[in-house]
């Protein structure tokens, strides 16, 4: 008898708490935290290392298979205001943007102009392979094409005067500065630059919007979109060419 | 106090309990119950580890260790959930290869429960995030992104319910502005709601009506700004039903999350862990039947 009273009590009991942890919400009542680092002391997982395999060795057979030969080591840092290695991005872009802008357009561009800390590694002597064109452009920035008025232009050069920098500029513009930067001739396709014309200029979506303070980009006549990424242009321009011919010429230069 | 009590309480409860075996229904002292949240953002796919010469980064990272420290952790707690800030393209060759695919696939197998959208996971176009879907066994939450006349329309959720041992977790996402940040062909007509008022709005939703223990919202907005724009720590103290910020965008490496003040003066955990999955966020929840809590409200210990 009183054991049933107590297996009574005892479920009546249960009962209640049941409704009342049914109606009760949980609430926190601790938190605590831990960043962890992920390092060698972690061993990799064997399954998910595996199933990586497959698409490394892929990955890495297509980024390392030779486009083109190149005969001499190519640096940022081998040249004053022009350089063999800036050279080529500025050409190579020239050359692989231009047929899609003749096309929307009917003109062609009359220059490209990158900047000098865009050009994010050496080119080593030997062979070049989509991943050189990574390592030199690992941004995925796009080409576009500005159209800018001759006083823009000149105002593209006050700016060089100023950044005393090797920025890459395509072999269509010639730029002859004194001793101390400032400019006393600027030539385009052989000409001056006319005040009451416009240029197509090709540059990065990322100095177009503004990137190393190239304010002349604001505002254009008339931007073209190319949806090509740089690093594209130069796995084409890689492809296109057997061997890189490079060099320090005369296209931007003081006296 | 009152935890002391109710113990007593229900002693008898707990024997006969014991004696008919319906230990789900847990009435004693053990009522506690213990989440575990862990978390990454901005791992623009990252995949391998970092090489021995690659600067502060040197040897961190990799997906594989990844997966090891987080089977780990499930073993301790299998209450585990894994969650993403978004920010899982662009970065590597991988993205430019296999256009996201590796990322999603890899993520399903490390079995993450959600993750939201970043500004770079429209980086191949909204079809391109919209093609990688299939690989993608984990839920998309972004309550701010409205995308109704685009290819994702039905393809993300505002939020989630995720129900671990008996616990309510409600987790919801929010995306950043997208113009000015991604070309608008990326995004097309992907409409930006203002997050403040959607975070309320949902939040209010899963606390009042979903009757969630946990809110947490994933959250690409990023850290904090000089100015107005909105934030993970504006949106904190902004609101009132969230308990955990989680985010991204900014890359920053916090050591341990930001507490902030909410609207009605309670606690918010805002946090982030940096980028390339170098590191691996941890939270954990203790709850409590509420009959069962001392008076003194939560108690936080980050380290």
């Amino acid at each position: 008898m009183k054991t049933i009273r107590i297996l009574l009590i005892a479920f009546s009991a249960l009962l209640l708490s049941c409704k009342e942890s049914n109606k009760d919400q949980l609430s926190i009542s601790e938190i605590s935290s831990e960043r962890i680092q992920i390092d060698e002391s972690i061993k990799g997982d064997e399954d998910i290392n595996k199933f990586i395999a497959p698409f490394k060795e892929h990955l890495n057979n297509t980024l390392d298979s030779t486009l083109a030969y190149n005969p001499k080591l190519l640096s940022k840092n081998d040249g004053d205001l022009n350089t063999a290695i800036g050279n080529m991005m500025a050409d190579a872009l020239m050359l692989q943007a231009n047929p899609v802008i003749k096309k929307r357009t009917g003109r062609d561009i009359d220059f490209a102009l990158l900047n000098h800390g865009g050009i994010r590694s050496e080119l080593p002597q030997g062979g070049v392979s989509t991943r050189s064109a990574y390592n030199l452009m690992p941004f995925e920035n796009e080409i576009v094409v500005a159209e800018l008025s001759g006083v823009k232009i000149k105002e593209m050069l006050r700016y060089l005067e100023k950044a005393k920098t090797a920025h890459p500029v395509s072999k269509e513009i010639q730029i002859r500065a004194n001793k101390d930067y400032s400019i006393f001739e600027a030539k385009i396709k052989g000409e001056q630059i006319d005040k009451n014309k416009t240029y197509l200029v090709a540059t990065s979506d990322y100095l177009y919007n503004g990137g190393d303070n190239m304010a002349f980009f604001k505002n254009p006549i008339n931007l073209y979109s190319t949806n090509y990424k740089i690093r594209n242009a130069l796995i084409d321009y890689f492809t296109s060419v057997d061997t890189i011919k490079a060099d320090i010429d005369k296209r931007y230069i003081r006296e | 106090m009152k935890r002391k009590d109710f113990i007593q309480n229900t002693a008898a409860a707990t024997a006969f309990l014991s004696l008919g075996g319906i230990s789900s229904l847990s009435f004693n002292s053990k009522a506690e119950k213990h989440i575990t949240i862990l978390h990454t953002n901005d791992v623009h796919s990252h995949i391998e580890p970092f090489g021995p010469d690659e600067g502060r980064n040197a040897n961190l990272g990799g997906v594989g260790r990844r997966a090891t420290l987080i089977e780990q952790i499930r073993r301790e707690n299998p209450n585990t959930l894994l969650l993403d800030a978004g920010d899982i393209f662009q970065g590597t060759p991988y993205f430019n290869f296999y256009g996201g695919e590796l990322e999603f696939k890899l993520m399903s197998k490390l079995k993450y429960d959600a993750a939201t959208i970043g500004n770079h996971d429209f980086d191949n176009g909204i079809d391109g995030l919209y093609a990688q879907l299939p690989h993608a066994d984990f839920d998309f939450l972004i309550s701010n992104y409205d995308f109704s006349n685009t290819v994702m329309d039905g393809q993300t959720k505002d939020y989630r319910v995720y129900n671990k041992d008996g616990v309510k977790i409600g987790i919801f996402g929010i995306g950043i502005e997208l113009q000015g940040l991604v070309n608008d062909n990326l995004y097309k007509e992907t409409k930006y709601l203002d997050p403040v008022e959607m975070a309320t709005e949902v939040s209010s939703k899963l606390k009042n009506e979903e009757k969630c223990d946990i809110v947490i919202c994933l959250s690409h907005l990023g850290y904090e700004y000089n100015g107005n724009k909105i934030s993970d720590r504006k949106l904190a103290q902004a609101t009132e039903n969230i308990d955990l910020i989680i985010g991204g965008h900014t890359h920053t490496f916090l050591k341990k999350p930001t507490v902030e003040k909410n609207k009605a003066g309670k606690d918010v955990l805002v946090n982030q862990v940096g980028c390339y999955g170098l590191y691996l966020g941890r939270i954990d929840f203790y709850l409590d039947a509420d009959n069962n809590l001392k008076g003194d409200g939560v108690k936080i210990a980050v380290n």
